[in-house]
C-alpha cells in the first residue's frame, strides 16, 4: 500500500493493475484498463485544477492592478507590454526550468511561471476595455461632479468588464494547457501522466489525461463566460 | 545565499552549453558545443519544417476564404479549438495513437501551427478595404490579381503576426520531442538523469534564446512588411498630408 503510494507519488505507473492484461502490454486503448484505474486521475486532475486556479487568480490580481495604473500613467504602457510579452515568448518548459534555482522545485515555481504567462493576456484586455469607454461618458462623469478616482471605478472599470473577462477567460484556457507542463517543475497535475516516455505511448492513459485537461480547459473557459453573461447584464439586453 | 548558489546554478548552465563534462552516471560526455549544436540544429529543423508546411497549407485557403469571404465559422472555430486543446495533448495523442518518430512530431507540430496562421490571414483579408477591391476590380484585375496584388500586401503584417505566434508555439513544443522519439534541445530536460540539472539548465536558456530571437526576428518582418501608407496611420504622430478614407484608418489615437 504504502509502496504503491509511493510509486503513485513519484509519477510512476504500476500497469499491472486490472483490465485486459494484453490489452494493456500493446499500449492499446482498453476500456476496462481504464474503468479499474481512473481513480489514479483524480489527484492529478485536482493539482492541474489548483495550479490553474492559483495562479490565474494571482495573475489577474497583478495584472488588473498594472492595468489600472498603466491607465493612469501612460508612459508605462509600451515598456509593460514589451515586458510581459517577451516574458511570454519563453517556452514554459524552459521557464519552469529556470526558475528552479531561484525558487526550487513544486509548487512555487509552477504558479510563479503560469502566473507570469496570463499577465501579457489580462494586461493587454485591461488596457483595451479601458481604452474602449466612450469618451463622452467619462466626460459626463466628469461633468457631473466625479473624481478621477470615481469615474474608473464606477465608469470605466464597469463598461470595461466584458473585455477584462474576455482577457480572462483566454488566460484561464491557456494556462490549463501550460499547467499540464508544470510536472517540470515538479508541481504534478495531469501532465504527470503524459510527460513520461513510457506512458506517453499507451493509448489508455493518453486518452485518459489528455481528455481530461482539454475538457478542463472547456469547462472552466465555459465558466468564466458564464460569470461574463452574469456581469454584464446589459450586454445580453442588445443581444436580444 | 540564494541569489549566489541560483547565479551557481546558471554559471552550471552555461557552461554545460560550451564545455563537455561527464554524464551524471559517468559513463559518457554530455554537453558541451558538439551535442548543444547538433540538438538545436535538429531542434530547428523539425520547426522550420513544420512551420513552412503549415504556412504552405493555411495561407493559400485562407487568402482565398478571406476574399470570398466565405468560411469564416471555419477560420475562427479553427482558432478557438487551437486554444482550447492544450499542446502536450495533441502531441500526447498523436504519439499514443500514430506512433512515435520525425514525422509524427512534425505532423503534430504542423497541426499546432496552423491556427494562427489562419485565422490571422483570413481576419487580414476580410479587413482589407472593401472600396481598394472594388476599384482593382473596375481596373479590371482578375480575382487572383486582386488576392495577389492588393489583399495579400495590405495583410502581410498581420500574416507574420500569425506566423510569428506559431513560430514561438512550435519551437517551444519541439521541447518534448524526445518523447517523440526524435531529438532535440528537450533531451537534456526529458533526461534529467543523464545531463543533470545544469544540462537542463542549459538547454532552457538555449532554448528561450531561441524563441526570443524568433519572436524578436518576426517582429522586424512585421514591421517592415507593413506598406508606407499604412504606417504614417499606424504612428499617428506625424502630420498626415491627406485624411485617409479607410473608416477604419481613421481612428487615430
Amino acid at each position: 500500500m504504502i509502496a504503491a503510494a509511493v510509486i503513485a507519488q513519484s509519477g510512476g505507473f504500476v500497469r499491472n493493475r486490472g483490465g485486459d492484461a494484453s490489452c494493456v502490454a500493446n499500449d492499446g486503448f482498453c476500456p476496462s484498463w481504464i474503468a479499474d484505474n481512473l481513480d489514479r486521475y483524480w489527484a492529478p486532475l485536482l493539482e492541474h485544477l489548483y495550479l490553474v486556479v492559483v495562479s490565474v487568480g494571482i495573475g489577474f490580481a497583478i495584472a488588473l492592478s498594472l492595468g489600472l495604473l498603466a491607465h493612469r500613467q501612460r508612459w508605462l504602457i509600451a515598456p509593460l507590454t514589451g515586458v510581459t510579452s517577451a516574458l511570454y515568448t519563453i517556452p514554459s518548459i524552459a521557464m519552469f526550468f529556470l526558475l528552479q534555482p531561484l525558487l526550487g522545485r513544486g509548487n512555487t515555481p509552477a504558479i510563479v511561471g503560469l502566473a507570469i504567462y496570463t499577465q501579457v493576456i489580462i494586461f493587454r484586455n485591461v488596457i483595451n476595455g479601458l481604452a474602449n469607454v466612450p469618451e463622452e461618458m467619462v466626460d459626463a462623469a466628469a461633468g457631473m461632479g466625479m473624481t478621477a478616482n470615481q469615474r474608473l471605478f464606477r465608469i470605466e472599470v464597469p463598461l470595461a468588464v466584458p473585455e477584462i473577462l474576455a482577457g480572462l477567460r483566454i488566460a484561464t484556457a491557456t494556462t490549463v494547457g501550460l499547467a499540464a507542463f508544470a510536472a517540470f517543475a515538479g508541481a504534478g497535475g495531469l501532465g504527470q501522466k503524459l510527460i513520461v516516455a513510457s506512458l506517453i505511448t499507451f493509448k489508455s492513459n493518453v486518452v485518459i489525461a489528455g481528455g481530461m485537461v482539454t475538457l478542463l480547459a472547456a469547462a472552466l473557459d465555459l465558466l468564466v463566460l458564464g460569470a461574463q453573461r452574469l456581469l454584464t447584464p446589459w450586454r445580453r439586453a442588445v443581444a436580444a | 545565499m540564494i541569489v549566489a548558489s541560483a547565479l551557481s546554478d546558471f554559471g552550471d548552465g552555461l557552461s554545460f552549453i560550451f564545455q563537455a563534462r561527464e554524464s551524471s552516471a559517468g559513463t559518457v560526455q554530455v554537453g558541451g558545443l558538439g551535442e548543444v549544436g547538433h540538438l538545436a540544429g535538429n531542434h530547428l529543423l523539425v520547426s522550420l519544417l513544420a512551420v513552412a508546411i503549415a504556412i504552405a497549407v493555411a495561407l493559400p485557403i485562407a487568402l482565398v476564404l478571406g476574399h470570398k469571404g466565405r468560411g469564416e465559422f471555419v477560420a475562427v472555430s479553427t482558432s478557438n479549438v487551437g486554444r482550447a486543446v492544450p499542446s502536450l495533448a495533441i502531441i500526447a495523442f498523436f504519439v499514443a495513437f500514430l506512433g512515435t518518430g520525425f514525422t509524427n512530431l512534425c505532423f503534430a507540430l504542423i497541426l499546432l501551427a496552423i491556427p494562427p496562421i489562419l485565422t490571422n490571414t483570413y481576419v487580414a483579408v476580410r479587413q482589407v478595404d472593401r472600396d481598394l477591391v472594388d476599384a482593382a476590380r473596375g481596373q479590371g484585375l482578375s480575382e487572383g490579381q486582386i488576392i495577389r496584388s492588393i489583399e495579400l500586401p495590405l495583410a502581410l503584417p498581420t500574416i507574420f503576426g500569425g506566423i510569428r505566434l506559431s513560430s514561438v508555439n512550435v519551437l517551444a513544443t519541439a521541447i518534448i520531442g524526445p518523447l517523440a522519439g526524435y531529438e532535440t534541445l528537450g533531451t537534456p530536460i526529458l533526461s534529467l538523469n543523464v545531463y543533470g540539472f545544469s544540462g537542463a539548465i542549459g538547454a532552457a536558456i538555449v532554448v528561450a534564446l531561441m524563441t526570443l530571437t524568433a519572436d524578436a526576428g518576426f517582429a522586424g518582418v512585421q514591421r517592415l512588411s507593413t506598406p508606407k501608407g499604412l504606417k504614417v496611420v499606424k504612428g499617428g504622430r506625424r502630420r498626415m498630408r491627406f485624411r485617409p478614407t479607410s473608416p477604419r484608418s481613421v481612428q487615430t489615437p
